[in-house]
């Protein structure tokens, strides 16, 4: 079997892979989104807890996903990894920071004698909702809009600035981007908590901040996909691997494979459905339909860049060192291997799918938080 | 590409001090999870609503210490991308695939399961709770056998090829880097200490409540189940503390040598039991190794390869060489290294010039000598050897650490088990003065596999030199300082709240 299938194959498989899990990470982050709400919505303290331990069933799905994209990407693109975190290394580090911090405190955050106190602890839940995934934005935009790097003949790398990635907040593209998955983080994390909640204040509120969030995400959004399709583009030659620019180079991608341009058009249509069955009919179970929508979007957006000869990586300082799934990969054996352990990933996604089932059967109250045993 | 020293020192500072810090967490998860466990596995099959408080108690502290463990997890896994960006493409190819299949086998295991575990106590059944419990036992120990086999492979690389046209190494063998014999018994070392350093929390924390003679009862019941899953760890920990030293005898002589303070080499060598280095020693010199010793005669050969006999080759006589037991000189090897890396930048030049047959011959007189490829960039021979005081002391430290535990856990299961122990007050303060200790030993070990292996990032592949990322070394110096305010609150918050939930004690829940 390990003959019949091709290394071009295989690259494109672990793109797609790695354009899956950063568009569920991205669906996942309305964890986030609902972190950064938590004042606008909850009104009085015993409303607050309600929203914190809601999301806090789920923020550690939220954080292994991150822990994947990057474990995904290590194993299956090394040179990207890198690349980006090596020489971007004031925004990789800057993301971190702003992740570090999130993962104490949901539990310190009521606990007696924390130290910082319980508002201290929740300003950090909105740093890490808004900033970190601001500056995850802007590394994710960085994939369309270049990175200023130079990789040498040995395949070793360094930055040509000294910001070492700051420079990318500086790109209206990436500003964009950052901003646009802030407000779609906030329009799930709206939706998510009025699916979650059985609470008649909050349900009102849920609904006007998504309304919100969601104009604000709109003309982001096609702003960003207009830039995408219509601007940027850089494509190497089949047989000299030599880089070029092409404008528009993923609208051709997209008019080369119309069936790709339908999923994403599909996808976008779902998540319209999913925003305008929450607005006009109330439905509680909206939130499937814009996860099911937000991550088919990405995950089409982020995999038009690994195919049809696309960097999903251009060098701004050198051209010819922009990264390409060709160039960057790792060896046809290590990906084989990686492509049969990821035979695990229906499991994985299956137990998980059980879990949350299991866990959310019915919506939560203000009630059932205090008579649990461990509460955040 | 050439790196300054001071890029490689602070780079080198910053990966230590997060990697103690996440190591600070990392190995009472490892044990506590187990003991929960067996706690809520007792609940279950007596149906004794006391096991079921006692489990949620010692919950409560593992979801106080899990949070701050993940957060000083992240950033251990990025940093080999910021930090070591030449290391993550020279060798990404092999060590990238195990911390893929780490996040994908085991972190998923721990997150999903985890949440069950402490909110589905009214959600699901006995049952499944106990499944989900045991789940994020396997989990967090999945974990530590993938991210092990990852540094197992650091210590003995192999199961891999190095290709010139990628200018990295390929992995070949799969299984060769999975059941390679030094993650084995690192592995299993590993998770027996932290199984150790669990037992001997949960020990001294409840030795705390019969100090203060409060909370007789859960705090007896939480000793018998620690001590006897201590005892049986200790045991297991001692067998694979060997064999580790075993194999590092065979793959890395250097570290061994240094764990020794061993200069000149011999036969029967025997261990140093205690001992103080001289100062004023330096390799190749007259003075004597030690200011004082006491020494276990033919120990160490024992130790080292399974022979009372056999020769342990010291710091000297890997640094000059020693024809008798044919051991190479570094210098020897320096230079075959030398011609390796000279070789591969000709392959590359001929190769761009299109100049096949030049390249074809660059490519021979590389692989006659890339197996020094490493030793290639050293500049002076001295460079082979890890600090020797700190690898030394370290190691000492944790074998005497580990001998005590052992004596401790006989002595508290006894009068545990004869019911005396809430008299016996000199035990429950050796018991609760053991907690810090615990922790001492565990960061020693990880000094000692660590620091021994310097200069080498990738024993005898890569030095750590070529290894990191090429950025400028006040970045790194920056972040180093932010890492150290960050943790450093972080950690006083995680103690103030797990002491203070210690005194809130097991009654609440
Ligand atoms: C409670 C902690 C603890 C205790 C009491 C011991 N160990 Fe240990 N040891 C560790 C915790 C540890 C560790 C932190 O888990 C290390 C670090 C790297 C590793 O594989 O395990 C380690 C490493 C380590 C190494 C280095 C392995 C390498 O470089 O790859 C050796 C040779 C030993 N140990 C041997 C022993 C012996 C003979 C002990 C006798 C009692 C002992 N250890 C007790
Ligand atoms: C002996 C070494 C290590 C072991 C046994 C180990 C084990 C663990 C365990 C059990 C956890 C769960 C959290 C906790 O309980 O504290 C954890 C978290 C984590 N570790 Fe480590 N770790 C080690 C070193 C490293 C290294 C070197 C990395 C970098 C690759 C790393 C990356 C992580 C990450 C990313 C997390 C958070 C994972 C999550 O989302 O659940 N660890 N580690
Ligand atoms: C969590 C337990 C660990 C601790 C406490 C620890 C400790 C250290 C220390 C003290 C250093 C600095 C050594 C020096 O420069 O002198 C270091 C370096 C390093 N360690 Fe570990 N380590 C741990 C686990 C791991 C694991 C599991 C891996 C790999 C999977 C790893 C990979 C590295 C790397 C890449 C470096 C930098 C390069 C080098 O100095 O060799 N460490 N570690």
């Amino acid at each position: 079997m390990m003959e019949t299938i091709s290394l071009n194959a295989l690259q494109i498989y672990w793109w797609l892979l790695v354009s899956v899990i950063g568009a569920l990470f991205v669906f996942m982050t309305f964890v986030q989104g609902g972190q950064t709400l938590l004042y606008t919505l909850g009104k009085t303290e015993a409303e607050r807890d309600l929203i914190i331990n809601s999301l806090g069933r789920k923020w550690e799905l939220t954080f292994t996903s991150l822990v994947m994209f990057g474990g995904a990407l290590f194993a299956a693109f090394p040179l990207f990894y890198a690349v980006s975190f090596g020489g971007a290394y004031y925004l990789w580090m800057s993301i971190l920071f702003c992740f570090i911090i999130q993962a104490v405190s949901y539990e310190y955050r009521k606990k007696p004698n924390n130290f910082f106190g319980t508002y201290f602890y929740e300003r950090l839940l909105f740093i890490n909702g808004s900033v970190g995934i601001f500056l995850l934005g802007i590394a994710l935009g960085t994939l369309y809009s270049g990175g200023n790097f130079i990789v040498n003949e040995m395949n070793l790398s360094h930055w040509t600035k000294t910001s070492y990635g700051l420079e990318a907040l500086l790109v209206p593209f990436n500003i964009a981007f950052g901003f646009m998955l802030v407000f779609l983080s906030r329009m799930q994390g709206s939706l998510y908590l009025y699916n979650h909640l059985d609470n008649k204040a909050l349900e009102q509120r849920t609904l006007y901040t998504l309304k919100q969030n969601t104009m604000m995400f709109f003309p982001l959004f096609l702003y960003v996909m207009g830039s995408m399709l219509f601007q940027i583009g850089y494509s190497y030659d089949e047989h000299t691997s030599i880089v070029h620019t092409e404008s528009m180079k993923l609208l051709h991608n997209f008019m080369q494979y119309p069936q790709l341009a339908v999923i994403l058009v599909l996808g976008i249509v779902i998540l319209l459905f999913g925003i305008y069955s929450a607005l006009f009919k109330l439905n509680r179970r909206a939130i499937w339909f814009s996860g099911l929508g937000t991550i088919l979007t990405f995950t089409l957006l982020l995999f038009i860049l690994g195919i049809n000869h696309t960097i999903y990586y251009p060098s701004l300082a050198d051209l010819q060192s922009s990264l390409s799934i060709k160039n960057s990969s790792g060896s046809y054996y290590t990906l084989f291997i990686m492509s049969i352990v990821s035979l695990l990933v229906p499991i994985v996604i299956g137990y998980i799918f059980f879990v949350w089932r299991a866990m959310d059967k019915k919506k939560m109250t203000i009630e059932e938080i205090k008579s649990d045993s461990h509460h955040y | 590409m050439e790196h300054t020293d001071l890029l490689i020192d602070w780079s080198r500072a910053q990966f230590a001090l997060t990697a103690l810090y996440h190591w600070l967490f990392v190995p009472l998860t490892l044990g506590l999870t187990f003991i929960i466990a067996i706690m809520e596995t007792i609940y279950v099959k007596t149906e004794d609503i006391w096991w079921k408080q006692t489990t949620q108690f010692w919950m409560t502290i593992l979801a106080i210490n899990f949070a701050i463990g993940l957060a000083t997890g992240i950033i251990m896994e990025f940093e080999f991308g910021t930090n070591w960006s030449n290391y993550s493409w020279i060798v990404g190819d092999i060590f990238g695939a195990p911390l893929a299949i780490e996040g994908l086998m085991a972190f998923f295991m721990e997150s999903t399961f985890f949440a069950m575990m402490f909110f589905g106590w009214e959600k699901v059944s006995k049952k499944m709770h106990l499944l989900s419990t045991w789940f994020v036992a396997i989990g967090s120990n999945l974990s530590a056998l993938w991210i092990l086999v990852a540094n197992g492979w650091m210590q003995h690389p192999i199961g891999m090829t190095f290709n010139p046209n990628t200018a990295r190494n390929e992995m070949h063998n799969f299984s060769e880097v999975f059941f390679n014999p030094m993650a084995v018994n690192k592995f299993l070392h590993t998770i027996s200490s932290g199984y150790v350093l669990a037992s001997v929390f949960v020990i001294g924390v409840s030795a705390w409540y019969l100090i203060k003679r409060r909370d007789i009862m859960f705090a007896k019941r939480s000793i018998i189940v620690a001590a006897s899953f201590g005892l049986i760890s200790s045991f297991y920990m001692l067998i694979s503390g060997d064999e580790s030293a075993f194999e590092v005898a065979q793959k890395q002589p250097m570290k061994l040598a240094a764990m020794e303070g061993l200069y000149k080499g011999e036969e029967r060598a025997g261990i140093i039991a205690i001992g103080i280095l001289n100062k004023e020693k330096k390799i190749g010199d007259k003075n004597k190794t030690f200011l004082f010793s006491f020494e276990i005669p033919n120990a160490l050969s024992f130790l080292g390869y399974h022979s009372l006999n056999a020769f342990v080759p010291g710091i000297e006589d890997l640094i000059y060489g020693n024809k008798e037991h044919n051991l190479i000189s570094v210098s020897q090897k320096m230079k075959e290294g030398q011609i390796a890396v000279n070789a591969l930048t000709l392959y590359k030049k001929f190769k761009k010039e299109g100049n096949v047959s030049k390249a074809k011959e660059a490519l021979r007189t590389f692989r006659a000598h890339e197996h020094y490829l490493g030793y290639g960039y050293l500049k002076t021979p001295k460079d082979a050897v890890p600090n020797v005081a700190l690898t030394f002391y370290s190691f000492h430290t944790m074998v005497g650490l580990g001998t005590w535990f052992l004596i401790l856990f006989i002595l508290v299961l006894y009068f545990a088990m004869i019911n005396e122990i809430e008299n016996k007050r000199w035990i429950l303060y050796l018991a609760l003065w053991s907690i810090p200790l615990a922790y001492v030993a565990q960061e020693c070990g990880w000094i000692v596999a660590e620091v021994g292996r310097q200069p080498w990032a990738i024993q005898d592949l890569l030095p750590v030199g070529m290894a990191a990322s090429n950025i400028a070394s006040n970045s790194v110096m920056v972040t180093f300082w932010l890492f150290t305010i960050l943790f450093t609150g972080l950690l006083i918050a995680e103690v103030k709240i797990m002491l203070t939930q210690i005194k809130i004690g097991p009654e609440a829940h």
